[in-house]
């Protein structure tokens, strides 16, 4: 039953036939039709998660390596980094907002803080699980202790390096679900754009679960690729 | 008026943050006459802390058994340790999408996507903390004529307890961020505020940021408090520092998995 | 340990893409859109070089009509060769009147009824009935804000209270006032503005005197899901909501004349609407917003809410299926 007003083409909706998509469904063949529509806020996304888990590893590597040098500083370090991870992030969002504004360095700076705790403590875990024997080794061969921390230390420290990393990464891609609510786009946007239709939900939702297991799946494999030796002590 | 003359004088440095905490502290009442802030904020505050603790308490007493037996019986770990894994990389705005979507809003569907989101770093640490408790004491124990229930409860439980205690407050603070999104759902929490903003403003909205921020560093404070209180006088020899290193997604044997 | 981490990382990966591929070979169950039939076409907007220069930056409030409308502005206007930025999705009337105000954005569509309670603060009873009327007030009042507004749409649209159809047998609910039998029991839901709208929660506690038992403030977005799920007794809906006839949802007569008539005005800064292509702007929305019945609009509505198109696409379709874009 249709009724024309004007040249606009009128459907009579009122039957109440069942529908997947009318009925806010799960329907595969809609998601097919449109996935289009997710890969702007999928690619939004993975610029958000990258770019703050290489700032975060940036800067979370060099407070390593000062602290591996300075002792003092794990305690404070630890402390601070702790209290922005505690942080919830939505607070944070808000919080930085009459500073940065919104937008994108909003949500960087606030996904940023997030890692610094993960990947320090990984790092510094890694760096004093070194076996001393291995260190000793390297000093009797003469090596500096530049030299020792690139060359034996850090080497070693790899995996645990790496898997501070992979945690990083997943939980950074589930914080950046919500980096909407800075102006900032991603997946949790389009989740929120219909959230009663559950090929919508289903759909962001499972890309976001993707990108996380991607992500930790790739590292993984760096992981394995640059550490040959940790497969066959495994 | 006057003393909220003397507040805002001192606060004014403090530009926006100031008024917010202001509003915090005396709340203010809108032009359509709603009061908002102030008092308001222990009530919100209340609901906040209402709907994280049942759904704590019901992840508790979901996980902390299956994960106790689980690692009692060394059966299970892949299950255990990737419950966490994959509980991570669910997004916690996935997960109560999913359940408006499924289920649909209210207290009852936003407690079981918190109770969901609580299980796995509980369930986890439940586990590894049981299953690390060494082979020759458990042995012992059974050499000594306990029964395995009296095992897990008096040797393995108080050897694990540091662990299940860091599950849980790992747990508490992360559902008590995510209750901050419990009004998409039709839940009323400090999220109000935030996500309604018309109804408070900006500055209500950075007054309940800066609330629900308090509010989780305070819990993780105090639950880390409450964590080396419970931690065993033997277990405390070792520091702080290699105590937290053992949170299991933090281990060694994980790390090079 | 390493091996059944991968596994497990594989079979996730291999059911999500499982998923995926089934998603792909599932039967299309897309409907044909309407094919178009067309009568006497409309004059199509013609693209005047003049209007080239001047940048509008279109923007809306955060649901469905107000996207649509937004998205049929700023498709219009593009066509007519204004450069034409969007901002849809500001939130609710007050921050997208903030917006305006503070030029981040250069128009934005508003109802008639909603801008004089939410920004002139008139009662909901002393709004004027007659839609000429309340847009007559709507544009002096905006004057004085450096806004103009231009001459309202066609359609009319409202606020409502629905119910389901159960709920109304059981309850023998007919009316709003009806309501007061059972009030202490209902829950209703609205949109967080509702607890602070006099066309809303507060219209209906001073002017039907009802006390629900509470009200639940929920993403407007979900306005129906709440009824459809059982968690709201009552929701506040609008008129032109195609799922009301989907669902069969009974509106309750609004007896005492509370909820005031709402035509969009697009609100345009004066800046634009006053600079040289000003004219050339206007005209382009009366000739766009012309067709905008409130059939219509509810055709597009549920173009957006029952078939999921985007507002994007379901504006273009309205300009081109009128013959206003070629």
């Amino acid at each position: 039953m249709t009724a024309l007003l004007g040249q606009v083409q009128l459907r009579d909706r009122s039957t109440g036939e069942a529908s997947c998509v009318a009925d806010n469904g799960f329907c595969p063949s809609w998601i097919a039709d449109n996935f289009d529509r997710y890969v702007d806020p999928l690619l939004q996304h993975v610029f958000l998660t990258v770019v703050s888990l290489a700032i975060g590893f940036g800067i979370s590597f060099g407070l390593a390596l000062l602290a591996h040098r300075r002792r003092w500083l794990v305690g404070p370090i630890t402390q601070v980094t702790g209290i922005l991870y505690t942080l919830p992030s939505i607070a944070v969002f808000f919080l930085l907002l009459p500073l940065t504004g919104r937008g994108n360095t909003t949500a960087l700076i606030a996904l940023v803080a997030y890692t610094l705790l993960i990947i320090f403590r990984n790092v510094m875990a890694g760096l004093d699980g070194v076996p001393t024997e291995a260190k000793d080794a390297g000093r009797g061969m003469g090596l500096t202790r530049r030299q020792l921390l690139w060359r034996v230390e850090l080497p070693l420290a790899v995996p645990e390096i790496l898997a501070g990393l992979r945690i990083a990464a997943t939980t950074t891609v589930g914080l950046a679900t919500l980096a909407f609510f800075a102006g900032a786009g991603g997946l949790g946007e389009q989740i929120f754009a219909d959230i009663t239709f559950k090929s919508n939900v289903v759909t962001a939702g499972g890309l976001a679960v993707l990108l996380a297991a991607a992500l930790d799946a790739l590292i993984l494999l760096a992981q394995r690729a640059v550490t040959p030796w940790a497969r066959a002590r495994a | 008026m006057g003393e909220g003359a003397g507040v805002s004088t001192t606060l004014a440095f403090l530009g926006e943050f100031g008024d917010a905490i202001e509003f915090i502290v005396e709340g203010t009442t809108t032009r359509e006459g709603n009061d908002v802030g102030g008092l308001q904020f222990l009530e919100l505050t209340w609901e906040h802390m209402k709907l994280s603790l049942v759904a704590m308490a019901i992840a508790c007493a979901v996980a902390v058994p299956v994960g106790l037996w689980l690692g009692h019986i060394r059966k299970g770990e892949f299950f255990a340790v990737s419950a966490s894994n994959v509980g991570r990389a669910v997004p916690s705005l996935a997960l109560i999408a999913f359940f408006v979507a499924y289920l649909g809003v209210g207290f009852t569907n936003v407690t079981l996507a918190l109770v969901l989101l609580a299980i796995p770093p509980i369930l986890t640490n439940a586990y590894v903390g049981v299953s690390q408790v060494d082979n020759d004491t458990v042995d012992a124990s059974r050499g000594m004529g306990m029964t395995e229930t009296e095992i897990v409860r008096r040797v393995e439980l108080p050897l694990a307890l540091p662990l299940v205690f860091g599950g849980v407050r790992t747990s508490m603070v992360n559902v008590l961020a995510t209750a901050t999104i419990a009004p998409l759902a039709g839940v009323d929490s400090l999220g109000d505020p935030i996500i309604n903003v018309n109804t408070y403003g900006e500055t209500g909205r950075l007054a309940a940021s800066i609330v629900v921020a308090a509010l989780a560093v305070f819990t993780e404070l105090s639950l880390g408090a409450a964590q080396r209180a419970v931690t065993p006088k033997g277990l405390k020899l070792e520091s702080d520092q290699q105590s937290r290193r053992r949170i299991p997604f933090l281990t060694r044997r994980e790390a090079t998995t | 340990m390493k091996i059944h981490r991968l596994t497990g990382l594989l079979a996730v990966l291999c059911l999500l893409v499982s998923a995926f591929a089934m998603a792909a070979c599932g039967d299309d169950e897309e409907e044909g859109g309407g094919t178009q039939t067309s009568g006497e076409q409309q004059a199509a907007i013609e693209s005047n070089p003049d209007n080239q220069g001047t940048t509008i930056t279109v923007g809306s409030k955060n649901f469905t009509e107000q996207k649509v409308l937004g998205e049929v502005f700023a498709q219009g206007l593009e066509a007519a060769g204004f450069t034409v930025e969007k901002q849809l999705n500001l939130g609710d009337e007050k921050t997208a009147f903030a917006a305006l105000r503070g030029g981040e954005i250069d128009a934005y569509p508003e109802y008639t009824g909603t801008a004089l309670l939410s920004f002139f603060g008139v009662r909901a009873d002393r709004i004027p009935k007659d839609p000429q009327e309340a847009f007559e007030q709507v544009r002096t009042n905006m004057e004085e804000r450096n806004v103009t507004a231009l001459p309202p749409t066609p359609f009319t649209s409202s606020n409502e209270v629905g119910v389901t159809r159960e709920t109304a047998q059981q309850n023998d609910l007919q009316t709003i006032s009806d309501l007061s039998q059972v009030d202490q029991e209902f829950t209703l839901y609205g949109s967080p503005e509702c607890r602070q709208r006099t066309d809303c929660l507060l219209g209906l506690q001073q002017v039907y005197d009802l006390d629900f038992q509470r009200f639940r403030p929920v993403d407007i977005a979900l306005r129906h899901e709440v009824l459809t799920k059982g968690q709201a007794d009552a929701s506040i809906v609008f008129t032109t909501d195609p799922q009301i006839k989907r669902e069969g949802f009974v509106l309750l007569e609004d007896d005492k004349n509370m909820f005031p008539p709402y035509n969009s005005t697009l609100l345009v800064r004066n800046q634009i609407a006053q600079g040289e292509t000003g004219q050339n702007m206007q005209d382009v929305v009366e000739q766009v917003q012309e067709g905008l019945t409130a059939e219509v609009m509810q055709e597009l509505n549920a173009r957006v809410d029952l078939d999921k198109k985007t507002p994007e696409q379901v504006a273009g379709e309205y300009l081109r299926e009128s013959g206003l874009v070629r």
